[in-house]
């Protein structure tokens, strides 16, 4: 490569003279992946380590600073045969991987203090003959084991009960956390009383229950967070920046600041937000505000990071985002839609508003009603301590987070991302989608629209001529190439179009002039439905080719399925009202809006959510941003604008926007398991209540009634695994090798 | 009974063996790449 590349900003130096970096590594899937990257890697002088993690695809590279660079590092592993990208892991990652540790500590803790105190447990209430000395003196075992135990490993439980309890809020774990101090103050009282019943066994059980559904729900969450990260960086793109000596470097673009002059050429996004001081062109702007008529540019015009720019070259000052910006419209619709968004009650925090109550009074019922009896004291708070324990919502608290560890791995597995934990619950509410058109509907990228019409042989030709440049109309024709080999000896003459020798007879595609071509009347290919012409000549054979934005290929059934499931299909679209007239027909969708702006598409949302509509915003611009915010809940398509991405809860990957009907599907099923389970915790509680008021419960009956249910939570949890009949295979594997937009 | 004296302390001991075991290999890094783990043993570098 000829060009300088910087990417110094990924770089972490050591001060033992060695560097490192982290890198999002693309294709990669197999055993023999490992070995290829880590050997040969290690075979190129300078390179002092390298370690592929094939979790999450990411490689870590260290080197000796003064033997190579790290541009040369990314060229060693194209040499071998991947690409890669380099990678910063985000501030909210990083705390989550410690996260997942301390919950793996705590864990481990609670799960050796379960053994032992269990061990011990049994030999109690199996040892009938035993001495009171020797049951003392295993009870006093069980709390030397149980009290540190519990201290250490409750710290996740304590910590959130004891943050919701400041705001006037009660979360599930306030009860967990009184039902374990509770457990094991009664259990110490009860031993040096030299009492038969101690309860370190139940208390430290139950933490170990809830911690195991605790990491789960966070190594789930890790991993689609991790997925996404990588994707993000394999997006994100590199910009030519014009050094003092006037020469073009190529740095991330993150290590962009305002004041930077950058060169794009045709073909290439804009990496930020600048202002035009060099250079005519068109650009297309179709990620920003859905509008897919190009917009022509000049000296002094301000142009936002995500354009396309398609015709000449320009040279761009970057600014950082003014007041009287496009995007700091969205931004502050966005800031005012996130404050608006009605604070969505998850459906475990409502369960707990409603269980902690019920318990505790009858807790509090119990040990008055004892006394009322003529009961002593302590046993009216012995027994109503019993039943805080048997009660303590281990299956409760494991019933919903269960279901939605299992449904969203079935969802990862199917090409869904979720940004939120809750989306879940909201996507099942969803009875109205509305969908973006641009991007969205259709693919992201234009298409050849009359492909079909063409002799195979002839647009072969021309795909393959396509490849050698990097005009976005030439890209769209390049993609109807089966063989992706370019055609050697091809010359681009910008403005113009490519040219090369084929079988002996020159072929050009580009404009029609430029193949000697008048655009043949009464075709129908006037450009005027939005369609762009790109011409290609072969000797004496001339075609013509439409460019123009594609419907993703699924997208007719999938809107057919989505009113099969019961919900209202909307198109609510920043395009003008005439590109989005044909989508809307070709669809069937009677209800459309064209040429909305940001504001109106959050009114229209606004609207429908008066009406006692939950909306389902499917959207990729960043004129959606604030839109998905306001609905109550949102997809995105992986090639989204990044900030859009951030808003929505959820993203898919791939052409197709069969993941819209999956999601809907899998989180009905989820839902209606989740409302199960609550219905089944219920149960055993009004099961085990009584019981325990009547004050018949012993410790071995507490270990068995609360292991039972909590597995037949999970149990049932694990049906949101089976999927649709009719489901599209996206094996994980393939996800991380998706093409950047 | 005298035979607690020794088992009691044994148990615990084999459990507390076990937690160190878990912790030592969650420091050095044993959980960050399980898939991995799992394909790094076919590849046979000691043959080449």
């Amino acid at each position: 490569m000829s060009e300088t590349r910087d990417l110094s900003v990924f770089v972490k130096r050591e001060a033992d003279g060695t560097a490192h970096m982290d890198l999002a590594v693309e294709g990669v899937g197999c055993a023999g992946c490992i070995r290829k990257i880590e050997n040969g890697l290690k075979q190129v002088p300078g390179i002092v380590d390298a370690r592929l993690n094939f979790t999450n695809r990411r490689l870590a590279v260290g080197w000796r600073d003064q033997a190579l660079n790290a541009s040369q590092i990314i060229e060693a592993l194209a040499r071998i045969g991947y690409r890669a990208y380099p990678f910063e892991p985000g501030r909210a990652e990083t705390e989550e991987a410690r996260e997942t540790r301390r919950l793996l500590k705590c864990l481990a803790v609670a799960g050796f203090a379960a053994m032992n105190i269990m061990l011990l447990s049994v030999s109690v209430w199996a040892g009938s003959d035993m001495t009171s000395e020797t049951r003392d003196f295993f009870h006093w075992l069980s709390a030397l084991i149980a009290l540190p135990a519990a201290a250490y490993a409750g710290q996740p439980f304590f910590r959130n009960a004891w943050s919701a309890l400041r705001i006037g809020r009660v979360n599930m774990d306030v009860p967990i956390s009184l039902g374990v101090t509770l457990a094991l103050a009664m259990s110490v009282v009860e031993t040096v009383n030299h009492a038969e019943h101690a309860y370190f066994d139940s208390a430290v059980m139950l933490l170990f229950f809830l911690l195991c559904g605790r990491y789960l729900d966070h190594a789930m969450r890790r991993k689609t967070r991790a997925v996404a990260g990588n994707l993000a960086a394999l997006k994100s793109e590199i910009a030519h920046r014009f050094e003092k000596s006037g020469e073009v470097v190529m740095v991330p673009v993150a290590a962009l600041k305002p004041g930077d002059r950058l060169l794009v050429r045709a073909g290439e996004r804009m990496p930020a937000d600048g202002v035009v001081i060099g250079g005519n062109s068109e650009i297309d702007e179709s990620l920003i505000t859905g509008e897919t008529a190009h917009r022509p540019v000049a000296s002094g015009a301000a142009i936002h990071a995500g354009s396309l720019n398609f015709a000449g070259t320009l040279t761009v000052r970057v600014t950082a985002a003014g007041a009287d910006t496009f995007l700091a419209e969205v931004e502050r619709l966005l800031d005012k839609a996130v404050v608006a968004r009605s604070r969505y009650m998850r459906l475990a925090d409502r369960a707990a508003g409603l269980y902690a109550p019920v318990v505790h009074t009858t807790a509090a019922l119990t040990a008055i009603g004892w006394l009322m009896a003529g009961a002593s004291l302590h046993d009216a708070i012995v027994t109503a301590i019993a039943v805080l324990i048997i009660t303590c919502p281990c299956a409760l608290s494991l019933a919903i987070p269960a279901v939605q560890v299992v449904a969203s791995g079935a969802l990862f597995r199917s090409g869904i991302i979720l940004n939120s934990g809750d989306a879940i619950e909201r996507l099942a509410e969803a009875d109205t989608v509305v969908f973006d058109k641009t991007g969205t509907l259709t693919l992201p990228e234009p298409r050849v629209a009359n492909a079909a019409e063409i002799e195979p042989a002839l647009l072969e030709l021309a795909a393959r001529l396509a490849l050698s440049s990097r005009h976005p109309l030439a890209a769209a024709v390049a993609r109807e190439a089966r063989n992706g080999t370019p055609i050697e000896g091809a010359i681009e003459e910008p403005g113009r179009g490519v040219r090369a020798i084929i079988d002996g007879r020159e072929a050009r595609l580009g404009s029609t002039a430029f193949c000697g071509l008048a655009v043949p009347v009464g075709q129908g290919l006037t450009g005027e439905d939005g369609a762009s012409l790109i011409a290609f000549a072969h000797g004496d054979q001339r075609i013509v080719l439409a460019v123009r934005q594609a419907l993703r290929p699924d997208a007719a059934p999938v809107v057919k399925a989505l009113r099969g499931l019961g919900l209202d299909v909307k198109i609510l679209s920043g395009d003008r009202a005439s590109a989005v007239a044909p989508i809307a027909t070709a669809l069937g969708i009677s209800d459309w809006q064209g040429g909305l702006k940001p504001a109106d598409k959050i009114a229209t949302i606004d609207a429908l959510k008066a009406a006692g509509r939950r909306v389902l915003m499917v959207g990729d611009g960043l004129n959606d941003a604030p839109a998905l915010a306001a609905a109550h809940v949102s997809l995105s398509p992986i090639s989204a604008a990044d900030l859009t991405q951030a808003q929505a809860d959820a993203v898919f990957l791939g052409e197709r926007i069969q993941p819209v009907v999956e999601a809907i599907v899998t989180a009905r099923r989820a839902r209606r398991l989740m409302l199960q389970n609550l219905s089944l915790s219920a149960i055993y509680n009004t099961v085990a209540i009584p019981v325990a008021v009547a004050g018949l419960v012993t410790p071995l009956v507490a270990a068995i009634a609360m292991s039972s249910s909590s597995l037949i939570v999970t149990l049932n949890a694990l049906r949101a695994r089976m999927s649709a009949p009719d489901r599209s295979p996206a094996p994980p594997a393939l996800m991380l090798s998706e093409r950047p937009a | 009974m005298n035979i607690l004296v020794y088992l009691v302390p044994m148990a615990l001991g084999l459990g507390l063996i076990g937690l160190a075991g878990f912790l030592w290999s969650l420091k050095s890094g044993q959980y960050d790449d399980v898939d991995g783990a799992a394909l790094r043993v076919l590849s046979d570098d000691d043959i080449e």
